[in-house]
């Protein structure tokens, strides 16, 4: 269940499906990815799909985190959901890389969320959300 | 040295208001100690035998006297009366209670410290050259280049979670006092055309499946350097092994895939990364460099006075040329015989802090042998210094002496080892503690692990000891032939272990071989090169 959403255009509605399904057919506009999933694979396609699932089966496994930054890279637009075993303490990481939609497996406490993702207000590096890195701040 | 400005300030300020909502969240049960345990790595918190342990991050082992006695202060309030310097170039406290952490934190957040990345699989501390700024052979100061990567590399939310631990090196002489190549990545900055850039090499590492970094990139422009490290790490967060943490360092990937395909994947990368425009301009590099800019020396270059025997042997052994002319760098040793190395007390540290004050323009290193630098000191004031390190037991004139041992914690502390390390490491000392047998014997690089994960770098000594734990018995493996400098190689396995007193003796007799085989100044490492394993392997199973 999506439990965070950082948009504010409608929630898609179609299932999701595997991206070897997706890319034998389609005409789906939802496609998710397994950490093994080259999401590079998604690139041809990225103008009709509204919405890209990225599934993290164990929080500590970081592939999602790549595969993010490389689909909003690529200027995807729609929506990337981070689905699975989501912790509160990953979603300001998540947002950074170019997550906007969080639906974690355990329920997660909103308030902590919120406390992790207004921890900081700067960032040492560029990614792939719109934090201007403190370098960029330093030299104008 | 840098100083935080407010950007800098805020984000360990932030950070430990963070772990103290994370420790709260852990103490209230809203965290298991499975989602706890990541979080508490990445500020260097360990759950170890005994206690809890904080590695606290010296960034590239560089400190003034402020934070020196900020690291007493913290063994004095906290734990007990010392500290634990570590191969890299960080320090440890072994006996740290939980709810005191954030409270530690705190304090060193007002003395611009941190504990941020020292453990966990993210990029680790960067870790440099100990003379840096000093150095006489050095292309240019590494450690802005340092600070530049420490910047980048704190909360990369890319790359925190990787398939396991990520260290960098940075170094900028030919001469290799940091083990770059045993580092996951190590940079070599080098000038080429006029203009500095960095040699590349990736994929080094010690543990289990020890492997030398080979060049992935003979030249990165420094305003590339970031979009091409970015570019190296991506490869690895997609393609690292993840389904066996035994496998999954980064050398385990570049071992499996070969140098030339991965200098491939980088290179695809590199060019996709490139157009992002996350490289800094070279005015950032040059803003943290004005830091770093060279001391106001002003010392006449004057020899000073060998009368004084102990002081004279001092001087040859740990006492080494300096860029100025005028002043030396001073190493002091944290061996002294029979103790534990790299432990100091919060005293030692103290008068460690105010001699740089006094001495060496406020200014200290961390060295990946567990030592500390003096790494400005006039000439002049030489004696001074060694009368205070005398009576402080600090002049122990052992560097790079069989004494001068790296250890790890072992099984007096580590959950992880297998066999203890610091027992060795005392017997060993002891045996040698004649100081005109140990200066006959020469430079000898002597490296103990208490477990085959290698903390303690045995495979990168000329003699390296490994614990391993054989039938309940601890049992010690000796290696030969290791190097962590610019002669970098891997130590090869001797033959059947010995138990603790059983290593003793075969380490002596393996001196005595060398003794009897040498030639010329040829070290020990040298001798057992040109000879082979041969004879020491008769004197010692013979």
């Amino acid at each position: 269940m999506v439990e965070f959403r950082y948009r504010t255009d409608e929630v898609t509605e179609q299932p999701s499906v595997t991206l070897d399904a997706f890319l034998d057919q389609s005409n789906a506009t939802a496609v998710r990815l397994e950490p093994d999933d080259d999401a590079r694979a998604l690139i041809p396609f990225l103008d009709r799909l509204t919405l890209i699932e990225v599934a993290f089966p164990k929080f500590r496994d970081g592939r999602g985190y790549s595969a993010a930054r490389i689909l909003r890279e690529a200027g995807y637009q729609g929506e990337l959901r981070a689905q699975g075993d989501v912790l509160v303490d990953q979603i300001a990481y998540m947002r950074r890389c170019g997550f906007d939609s969080f639906a974690p497996e355990a329920s997660l406490n909103p308030e902590a969320v919120a406390r992790a993702l207004a921890n900081y207000d700067h960032a040492y590096q560029g990614a792939a959300d719109s934090v201007v890195p403190i370098w960029k701040l330093r030299h104008g | 040295m840098y100083k935080y400005d407010n950007y800098d300030q805020a984000m360990v300020d932030a950070r430990v208001a963070e772990f103290r909502d994370q420790i709260n969240r852990r103490i209230a049960g809203e965290m298991t100690e499975d989602q706890f345990k990541p979080l508490r790595l990445m500020n260097g918190l360990y759950l170890q035998l005994h206690a809890y342990m904080l590695r606290v991050a010296i960034p590239y082992g560089t400190l003034d006297s402020r934070q020196m006695r900020m690291l007493a202060h913290i063994a004095r309030k906290y734990d007990r009366d010392y500290g634990h310097f570590t191969t890299r170039q960080n320090i440890q406290y072994n006996w740290i209670k939980l709810e005191d952490c954030a409270d530690i934190l705190e304090e060193l957040a007002t003395v611009e410290m941190h504990a941020i990345q020292t453990s966990g699989n993210c990029i680790r501390n960067i870790s440099s050259d100990q003379y840096a700024g000093a150095a006489a052979d050095e292309v240019t100061d590494p450690r802005p280049w340092a600070e530049l990567l420490r910047q980048w590399s704190t909360f990369h939310p890319e790359f925190s979670y990787l398939p396991r631990k990520f260290k960098i090196a940075v170094i900028a002489s030919s001469e290799d006092r940091a083990a770059m190549r045993l580092h996951d990545i190590g940079l070599e900055l080098v000038r080429q055309d006029g203009e500095l850039g960095a040699r590349v090499f990736v994929g080094g590492g010690m543990g289990r499946t020890p492997m030398i970094a080979p060049e992935i990139n003979p030249f990165v422009k420094a305003d590339d350097l970031l979009s091409y490290l970015e570019a190296c790490l991506r490869v690895y967060n997609r393609y690292g092994r993840r389904d066996n943490m035994y496998k999954a360092r980064i050398k385990i990937l570049i071992h499996e895939i070969g140098a030339d395909e991965y200098r491939r994947q980088v290179a695809e990368e590199f060019a996709h990364v490139k157009t992002l425009g996350i490289d800094p301009p070279l005015a950032e590099l040059e803003r943290i460099s004005a830091f770093f800019a060279p001391p106001a020396y002003d010392a006449a270059n004057v020899e000073p006075d060998r009368n004084d025997l102990d002081f004279a042997l001092w001087l040859d052994q740990n006492v080494k040329p300096h860029k100025q002319a005028g002043y030396a760098i001073v190493n002091i040793s944290l061996k002294p015989i029979g103790g534990i190395p790299g432990d100091a007390t919060s005293k030692q540290i103290d008068i460690m802090a105010d001699l740089a004050e006094k001495y060496s323009f406020d200014e200290l290193r961390v060295t990946h042998a567990q030592n500390i630098v003096l790494p400005y000191v006039a000439k002049r004031d030489l004696y001074a210094v060694w009368q205070a390190l005398r009576d402080a037991e600090l002049a122990d004139a052992n560097l790079d002496l069989i004494s001068d041992i790296i250890a790890c914690p072992g099984l007096d502390y580590c959950s992880l080892a297998n066999a203890r390390s610091i027992p060795v490491a005392q017997k060993i000392a002891t045996r040698f503690a004649d100081m005109d047998r140990q200066r006959d014997l020469g430079e000898l690089k002597l490296k103990i692990s208490g477990c085959i994960n290698a903390c303690g770098h045995h495979h990168a000594g000329h003699i390296g000891i490994l614990g391993v734990d054989k039938k309940g018995v601890e049992n010690y493996q000796l290696t030969f032939g290791g190097s962590g400098a610019e002669d970098v190689s891997i130590g090869k396995i001797i033959g059947p272990g010995f138990d603790e007193d059983g290593v003793v003796d075969a380490v002596e007799k393996a001196t005595e071989v060398y003794k009897a085989l040498r030639q010329g100044d040829e070290r020990f490492v040298d001798t057992y090169r040109r000879v082979g394993l041969e004879p020491f392997k008769e004197a010692i199973y013979g």
